[in-house]
């Protein structure tokens, strides 16, 4: 398979397409848990419930509500190979965890991959929309929309008090989880990133990197969610976190603004011996990668490297996680061989033209 | 993020040392870790790594210490409906099935007034269960008109109230 039809193959609409502020916002996230009524959560359900829960859930895909919604497709895990589940979780299509669910876990997927639905995973159903750009509220109500859809024909685990009853009590009552992951490079370089973060966190706001709980961030990549589900109404959680992501986003217009007036040289330097790296280094570890990455989207964006896509970044930051790679080239790599393979991609996605690859 | 040392399994320990302002971040799996013993001489992260559910349970045994209470009993109490005690939700954190909220409400209050905004559910509320109630409650208005007019002999009127109910039944199903 040729490199443009790998990437057109592999690339979801998030990674492809472009939306407000996406400078700065790469995607926005919706996440909604929810449970069936009468069935115990999936940390204590028996091969029969948990059976008898993916059943359901896979007639509820099909409805006619589900059907005006898009194409969907129900997949069981035990049917994807191991590889191909890694790579579900490299798209931020599934959750690690769902990816070892072999035996329960299913997904339920539309054609576009705007929507992916978890199935046994912490709860029955995580209903998930992710958007490029900063699209929070449009993410929020398709969700909306296919939990409407399903609900045709599922009934909800709920509690007049309480709301939405999930396994765990951090989620319980709306079950959202709105984040946003954001590119702040120009924080990053400006020694402002830790106390933005420290202030985040004290408005019931959390940050993770890329990588979801407890990991570190990589290049310059955020992701800023609520972490409060019960005694807020989905709109108010939305708006908290709009104007939070709205404020950060400005910072960092501003540390880009004072980079480029008083370090123009340096950032310069910075970014294009990034670039040069990328096009000619022949060996990259998957952290390297998403630093150079950062820095030369910075570039793109500050007008300082011309004729390379922004969505390089989205674009790359996946398809060079292990299993993309080793799907590409179709066999098992060591992490050495993946290094040299990751550098090889990287060259060619570079010397490539976009029209080739979108078309 | 793969293990950094092993580069086999996942890295779920996350440290970041700074010794005489030299900032080094190790990114390992548990078995590594383990392994790297001098690396973390801080006992508690070696032999569990910290993970939010610990946290948690922490948090929900700090809570059955300072209660007046008993703490065996109260411990031991237990959901009518999965079986699950309080005891083992402090463990993994996680509650076995929805009615655990009503069998735990006394135990839970407390610990969703720290976590959440409040006790309250403000927002979706499932559009069928409004449907439904809203049903329930028409049907069974209809069967009351129903019974006055048969009591009362209009039996046009019955016969048409007694097909409106069949079509919403039908409906329901």
């Amino acid at each position: 398979m040729s490199l443009a039809d790998f990437v057109k193959r592999t690339i979801s609409k998030w990674m492809r397409e472009t939306g407000p502020e996406d400078d700065i916002v790469l995607t926005s996230r919706i996440r909604l848990a929810r449970n069936l009524k009468g069935f115990p959560f999936p940390t204590l359900a028996t091969d029969a419930h948990a059976g008898e829960v993916m059943e359901l859930v896979r007639q509820a895909a099909e409805n006619d509500a589900m059907k005006r919604l898009g194409k969907f497709e129900f997949i069981r895990c035990r049917d994807l190979s191991p590889l191909d589940r890694q790579m579900f979780v490299e798209k931020h299509l599934i959750s690690p965890d769902l990816a070892q669910q072999e035996k329960h876990g299913a997904i339920v997927l539309r054609d576009d991959e705007v929507v992916s639905i978890m199935v046994n995973e912490e709860d029955h159903l995580r209903i998930q929309c992710i958007l490029p750009g900063l699209r929070l509220q449009e993410a929020w109500n398709l969700a909306s929309q296919v939990d409407d859809a399903l609900e045709q024909t599922l009934t909800y685990a709920y509690h007049d008090q309480y709301g939405y009853l999930t396994a765990c009590p951090t989620n319980v009552g709306t079950g959202i989880r709105a984040s946003v992951m954001m590119h702040l490079p120009g924080l990053a370089l400006t020694g402002g990133i830790q106390r933005l973060l420290s202030a985040v966190s004290q408005v019931g706001l959390a940050v993770r990197g890329i990588y979801g709980e407890g990991s570190e961030s990589f290049g310059n990549l955020y992701q800023v969610s609520n972490q409060i589900t019960l005694g807020e109404s989905e709109e108010e959680i939305i708006a908290n976190l709009m104007s939070v992501v709205q404020q950060i986003i400005e910072q960092e217009r501003n540390a880009r603004k004072l980079l480029m007036e008083r370090n123009r040289i340096q950032l310069e330097d910075r970014v294009s011996r990034s670039f040069g790296i990328l096009a000619y280094a022949r060996k990259m570890d998957s952290k390297e990668t998403l630093e150079r990455l950062s820095d030369v989207r910075l570039g793109i964006d500050l007008g300082i490297i011309q004729g390379v896509s922004a969505g390089i970044l989205k674009e790359l930051m996946v398809l060079t996680q292990p299993a993309c790679l080793q799907k590409y080239y179709n066999r098992e790599l060591s992490p050495n061989e993946r290094d040299v393979r990751r550098a090889q991609l990287i060259r060619d996605r570079l010397r490539m033209s976009d029209t080739e690859v979108h078309g | 993020m793969l293990c950094e040392r092993c580069h086999e399994r996942p890295a779920t320990v996350h440290v970041t040392k700074i010794i005489n302002g030299v900032q080094t971040a190790y990114h390992l799996c548990e078995v590594c870790a383990k392994e790297q013993g001098e690396v973390f001489p801080n006992p508690f992260l070696m032999g569990s790594p910290f993970d939010f559910n610990k946290l948690l349970s922490g948090l929900l045994n700090m809570e059955s210490s300072s209660g007046f209470a008993p703490v065996t009993t109260q411990a031991q109490q237990r959901c009518g409906t999965c079986g699950m005690t309080y005891n083992q939700f402090t463990q993994i954190g996680r509650f076995g099935c929805p009615d655990c909220y009503d069998a735990f409400s006394s135990r839970l209050e407390p610990l969703l007034r720290r976590i959440q905004n409040g006790l309250r559910h403000t927002g979706k509320v499932p559009g069928s269960a409004g449907e439904r109630q809203q049903l329930a409650r028409r049907l069974e208005q209809l069967r009351r008109e129903l019974q006055q007019a048969v009591a009362q002999e209009q039996f046009e009127r019955a016969a048409q109230l007694r097909d409106e109910i069949r079509k919403l039944e039908q409906g329901a199903q």
